[in-house]
C-alpha cells in the first residue's frame, strides 16, 4: 500500500481574510451520465493566490478546470468566479479568463501570427497587432510568426498558446500542466507571463509535485473517484505529503 | 460584427489555404452531371426534369461542405476558443452561414455553365434561374449551419447531417423546383408564378434565420 496522508483542515479563517474571493466552490458535483466525475468538492482562492489541482488521472482535475472556465455546466453546487455565479453568469466572466489545458486551441491551418490576431479580434482588442507582436517577442517567436501551426513543434505549439492564454490580459489564469512539452529554456520565456511573476490569481493542475510546494499558496487534491481529499494551506504539506496526495493516496 | 468578421475571415482564409470544401464540391457536382448525362442518356434536359437533376447536385453537393463546416472547431478546440471570449456566439452562426453562402455561389459559379453545356440548349434562364439559387442557397446555408453544429459532437455527424438536414430541407426544395421549372423550361424562360416561390423560398430564409438566432447560444454551450 502506498503511503498516506490525512485529510486536513481548509486553510484558517485569517488566511481567507486576506483578499476577495476570487473562487468559491461549494458541494460541486459533476456527473456524465451514471459517473461522477466530481464529488462534492468545496475550496475557496483568494485573489492573488495560487492553487495547485492534484490527484491521479481520472481524477477530474481538468473537469474541474473547464467547469471553472465555463466550458461545462455542473450538476450541481454552487461555484462563483471573479464574483460570478456559474453557469448563470458565465457570459459576464468570458473574457477575463485565461485557460490553457491539454488542446491549444489553436488552427493549425493558421499561422502563429494569424491565429493570435483571430483571437485578439474575438475579445475586441484594440491594441491586438501591438499585444501580438510584444507576446511573440517575449517568448522567443518573433520569427516563428509566418509558420502554420500544424509545422510547430509541440513545444512551440506550447508557447503559442500561453500567449494566446494571456492575449486579452486576464484576471485569473486556469493552466492545466502549462510547462508540458517545453524545455528549460521555453519555460524560462513563459515564466513571467504564467507563473509567480504575472502576480495573477492562478489555479494549477500539475504533475510536478515539487513544484507544488514551491508555487502554490494551497492545495486542492482529488481522489481517483473525484471527492476531495484535501484542500488546505500548501505550507502545511511535506514533499511526502503532497507526493502521497498526488497519487491519491489518502487516508 | 468584429466576431461576426473574424470568423468569416478565419473559415474563407482556411479555405483558400487548404481548398478542402469548394473543390470538392464542384468535382462531386461535375461528376453527377456527367452519370445524368449518360445514365438518363440525353444531351437536353427541360423544365421540373433540369429544375430536378440541377437542385438535387447542387443539394447534394452541399452536404460536404456542410459536414466539414465545424470540422476544425471540433477537431481544433475552436469551440472552446470561441466560448471563452466575451462574443455573442449568435456572430458565429451568422458567420458559418455566410461562409457556406459564399461556397455556394463559388460552386455554382462552377456549376451553371457546365450544367449549361451538359444539358441546355437554351441559356437564357440562367441569369433569373442565378436569383433563385442564391434565395435557396440561403436557406440552405442557414439550416446546414444550424445541423452542423448541432451534429458536431455526435460521434455519427456525417449521418447525422443529412438524416435531419435533408427533411427539414423538403419545402424549400419544392419552393426552389417550382421556382426554377419555368425558368427553364423549352423555348425560353417563364416567369409566372414566380413571385410566390420566391417569397416562401424568401420566408424560409428567414424562419430559419429567426430559429438559429434563437437557438445557436444553446447550442454550443455545454
Amino acid at each position: 500500500m502506498p503511503e498516506g496522508v490525512a485529510l486536513k483542515e481548509d486553510a484558517p479563517a485569517a488566511e481567507r481574510q486576506s483578499g476577495a474571493s476570487a473562487i468559491a466552490v461549494v458541494g460541486l458535483w459533476r456527473e456524465y451520465g451514471e459517473r461522477a466525475a466530481l464529488r462534492d468538492v468545496s475550496f475557496e482562492l483568494r485573489t492573488g493566490k495560487v492553487l495547485a489541482v492534484l490527484g491521479p488521472n481520472g481524477a477530474g482535475k481538468t473537469t474541474l478546470l473547464r467547469i471553472l472556465a465555463t466550458l461545462l455546466r455542473p450538476t450541481r453546487g454552487d461555484v462563483a468566479v471573479l464574483g460570478c455565479s456559474l453557469p448563470g453568469d458565465a457570459w459576464k466572466l468570458r473574457g477575463r479568463i485565461g485557460f490553457l489545458g491539454h488542446d491549444p486551441l489553436l488552427y493549425r491551418d493558421l499561422t502563429v501570427e494569424e491565429n493570435l490576431r483571430f483571437q485578439a479580434r474575438l475579445h475586441s482588442l484594440a491594441d491586438g497587432i501591438r499585444r501580438t507582436d510584444e507576446l511573440l517577442d517575449r517568448v522567443g517567436l518573433s520569427r516563428r510568426r509566418g509558420d502554420l501551426v500544424r509545422d510547430l513543434s509541440a513545444g512551440i505549439v506550447q508557447r503559442v498558446a500561453v500567449c494566446r492564454t494571456v492575449l486579452h490580459e486576464p484576471d485569473l489564469l486556469l493552466l492545466d500542466e502549462p510547462r508540458s512539452n517545453l524545455d528549460p529554456e521555453a519555460a524560462a520565456l513563459v515564466e513571467p507571463l504564467i507563473g509567480a511573476a504575472s502576480g495573477l490569481t492562478r489555479v494549477l493542475v500539475t504533475h510536478d509535485v515539487d513544484r507544488v510546494l514551491e508555487e502554490a499558496d494551497s492545495v486542492l487534491a482529488l481522489r481517483g473517484d473525484g471527492s476531495m481529499a484535501y484542500s488546505g494551506r500548501a505550507s502545511g504539506l511535506s514533499a511526502g505529503d503532497a507526493r502521497a496526495l498526488y497519487r491519491g493516496a489518502v487516508r | 460584427m468584429t466576431a461576426f468578421r473574424a470568423v468569416l475571415a478565419k473559415d474563407l482564409r482556411v479555405e483558400l489555404r487548404t481548398l478542402q470544401s469548394i473543390p470538392a464540391m464542384a468535382l462531386f457536382a461535375i461528376t453527377t452531371f456527367v452519370l445524368f448525362r449518360y445514365g438518363l442518356d440525353r444531351t437536353t434536359l427541360t423544365g421540373s426534369l433540369a429544375a430536378g437533376v440541377l437542385l438535387a447536385t447542387l443539394l447534394f453537393a452541399a452536404i460536404l461542405a456542410i459536414n466539414r463546416l465545424f470540422a476544425a472547431e471540433r477537431e481544433e478546440g475552436g469551440f472552446d476558443a470561441m466560448r471563452l471570449a466575451p462574443i455573442d456566439l449568435t456572430a458565429v452562426f451568422a458567420a458559418k452561414a455566410m461562409g457556406l453562402l459564399v461556397y455556394f455561389v463559388i460552386l455554382e459559379g462552377i456549376a451553371l455553365p457546365i450544367f449549361g453545356v451538359f444539358f441546355l440548349d437554351d441559356w437564357a434562364g440562367l441569369a433569373p434561374l442565378a436569383g433563385v439559387l442564391v434565395l435557396a442557397d440561403a436557406g440552405i446555408a442557414l439550416t446546414g449551419a444550424l445541423v452542423s453544429a448541432l451534429a458536431a459532437h455526435s460521434r455519427a455527424r456525417e449521418l447525422v447531417v443529412p438524416l435531419v438536414l435533408l427533411p427539414l430541407l423538403v419545402p424549400l426544395m419544392v419552393a426552389a423546383a417550382n421556382a426554377a421549372e419555368p425558368l427553364l423550361v423549352a423555348g425560353g424562360p417563364s416567369f409566372e408564378g414566380l413571385g410566390s416561390w420566391l417569397a416562401v423560398l424568401a420566408l424560409y430564409d428567414m424562419t430559419f434565420a429567426a430559429v438559429g438566432y434563437a437557438v445557436f447560444d444553446f447550442v454550443l454551450e455545454d
